[in-house]
Formats: C-alpha cells, sequence, structure tokens
C-alpha cells in the first residue's frame, strides 16, 4: 500500500504547478499509470480523494489514463499490445521480443481554469 | 480552461538518488542485489545460508529493511560482515533515500557485494529503484505459483527467480513447471533457480550465479 505516499507526491507535483498561477483553481489531474507500475488505479484514486478532502484541491476531478504493456518484435519490428502477458508477436509468431512500455507513473498534466 | 502538459515521472526525486548511489556503486565496483518477495517466502534464511558460504575476509554487506525489529539484522550479523537494519517504522518497502542515508557511514571501497534485503512486499517495492544492479524476487513452494501472474511488476523487473523452500514439494500442492511458465510469461528473460535454504539443494547455483553477476559487472564497468 504505497499509494498514498505516491499520491502525495503527485500532488506537490501540482501544487508546484498551481502555486506558478495563483489565480487559477486545479479543475483536473491527469495521471498515466502503466499496468507494470504496481501502482493500484482505486486505491490510488482512494488516497487521493482523501488528501484533497477539504483543500483547495478538492473539487480538482483526477483522471486516470490507464496504458497496457507494449512490446516490440526483435523480427518483423511490429509493436502490439501484450494481452495476459503474452509477449509472442501476435503478427509473426516470433517468441522474442522487447518491452517499449507500460511502466509509466507519471503525472500527464494539470488543466486550470479561472475561479 | 488551460491545459499544462507535464509528463513527469512521480518517482523522479527518488530515481535521482538511485542514479547517484548506482553511480557511486559503480565507482567502487559494488555489486548490489534487491532481494524482494512476500513476507515469509525465506530472504532472511537465503542471505543466511549465503553468508555462510562466503570465506570471512570477503568483502560482503547487507542492509536488510523491516517496518519493525531488528531481528533480522541480528540474524545475519552472527557471520562477521556488515550488517545494517533499516527499520521503516511502517513504510512497506524501502526507498532510494534510506539506503543513501545507511551507505553513508561505511567505506564502500571496503566493499565487494551488497545485499539489500527489502521489506517483505511483492508490491511496493517493485517501483522504487533503489541503485541495484539487479532485483531477486524470492518465490517459496508455500505460496501459489501463480503468484508472477498476481504481482507482474516485480517479476518483470527482477533479473533473477529463486524458487525456494523445494524440500517442501512433497507437502504442498505447488506446480514447479506452473510457476516456472508464469514467471517466463511475465518476463521472458528472467533465470530459474531452485533451492532449499534448509536442506542446501539449489545454493552453489545461486552462489555461482552471483559470483558470474560480479564478474560480469566488474567487467562492464571497465569497459566504460
Amino acid at each position: 500500500m504505497h499509494e498514498l505516499s505516491i499520491a502525495t507526491l503527485v500532488l506537490d507535483a501540482v501544487n508546484a504547478e498551481a502555486n506558478l498561477r495563483p489565480a487559477m483553481r486545479v479543475s483536473r489531474i491527469g495521471v498515466r499509470l502503466g499496468d507494470l507500475a504496481g501502482v493500484d488505479a482505486d486505491a490510488l484514486t482512494f488516497c487521493f480523494e482523501a488528501l484533497v478532502k477539504d483543500t483547495e484541491l478538492a473539487s480538482a476531478a483526477l483522471e486516470i489514463e490507464r496504458r497496457p504493456q507494449r512490446n516490440k518484435c526483435s523480427r518483423c519490428n511490429g509493436e502490439f499490445v501484450v494481452v495476459n502477458y503474452e509477449s509472442a508477436c501476435p503478427a509473426c509468431g516470433e517468441s522474442s521480443t522487447q518491452f517499449v512500455s507500460g511502466d509509466e507513473l507519471e503525472l500527464a498534466f494539470v488543466e486550470m481554469e479561472e475561479p | 480552461m488551460n491545459r499544462v502538459p507535464l509528463g513527469q515521472k512521480v518517482l523522479k526525486e527518488n530515481d535521482r538518488i538511485a542514479a547517484e548511489l548506482r553511480q557511486r556503486l559503480a565507482e567502487h565496483g559494488i555489486l548490489c542485489l534487491n532481494l524482494v518477495s512476500s513476507p515469509g517466502a525465506g530472504k532472511t534464511s537465503l542471505l543466511e545460508r549465503t553468508l555462510e558460504t562466503f570465506a570471512p575476509a570477503s568483502r560482503i554487506a547487507v542492509l536488510t529493511g523491516d517496518i519493525q525489529t531488528d531481528n533480522d539484522a541480528v540474524r545475519l550479523a552472527r557471520f562477521g560482515f556488515p550488517v545494517k537494519q533499516i527499520t521503516t517504522g511502517g513504510t512497506c518497502h524501502l526507498e532510494a533515500r534510506m539506503i543513501e542515508k545507511v551507505l553513508a557511514d561505511w567505506r564502500l571501497e571496503d566493499l565487494d557485494l551488497l545485499f539489500i534485503e527489502n521489506v517483505g512486499n511483492l508490491v511496493c517495492p517493485s517501483s522504487y529503484d533503489l541503485g541495484e544492479a539487479a532485483k531477486v524476487v524470492v518465490l517459496s513452494v508455500a505460496e501459489g505459483e501463480d503468484k508472477p501472474l498476481k504481482y507482474p511488476a516485480m517479476f518483470f523487473r527482477s533479473d533473477l527467480l529463486v524458487l525456494n523452500k523445494i524440500d517442501l514439494l512433497p507437502y504442498v500442492p505447488f506446480n514447479l513447471a506452473k510457476a516456472r511458465e508464469y514467471a517466463r510469461r511475465v518476463h521472458p528473460g528472467i533465470e530459474i533457480i531452485e533451492v532449499s535454504s534448509l536442506t542446501g539443494e539449489g545454493l552453489p547455483q545461486w552462489q555461482q550465479w552471483i559470483e558470474r553477476r560480479m564478474r560480469s559487472h566488474r567487467q562492464a564497468l571497465a569497459a566504460t
């Protein structure tokens, strides 16, 4: 259960961004979460909501964009989404494929509006 | 409405400290292994059996993390190598800054090999880079063989899977072939060694794996 510390780090970064534009109000926070990040989206949302309660960010919506694992085939160079951890290339059947993405844990964006 | 695209890593501060640690360890030619598992898979027992096989003059140290107690450090200190306990006080994983703080007290020029025994937890420690050369995941046959599918991030990020407690295989419904298949499905390149810390079976292979990694690590460092 490290989602609380992850949510705290997200909010620290959001506050740092919000402080650059003191006249604006944060309306939406985007987090990019890879399936291999080892972070549970529901737990993160729960912690986020608990942390923003009664703060200036209370009305900000959290948008979590899930990113599946993507691999690249070492034979046909095709890129594909890994489903059920099946890492063989679905196009040509090659079993040797390379991890491309899917472990993201990023603050993707902050949306702000005039209050 | 005003959208500010950021694309910044949430754990960038941890990653920054881990990168510094990795650099410092590299400067001293130290191989650092981060041992991860669920609670009770046998990380401490494996380390005990590992430490007792090294010659007393070996340049090894151990950092062991737990939420509470220094029981593991007491167990591991019996072998005469430097051991430090990190008590996280509730935190379910080790973070790079905890390692940095403890290493400040050690002379890195006196070390070749550093074991980090992470907090028993198959989820959270996978997110935190500690500056290690490799993660080693320990899975005991007293657990379910589908652990790699349930906790893919950890198996994906580990170079080696140590299947521990194989002396219990006659007594537990653990499907070894399935465990290997699941681990390879999540991480096709993962190496797998079967051991029993109790009987000593498989420990020579684990020992050889460590020595091989120490050699290749040193060669890779010399080449840069």
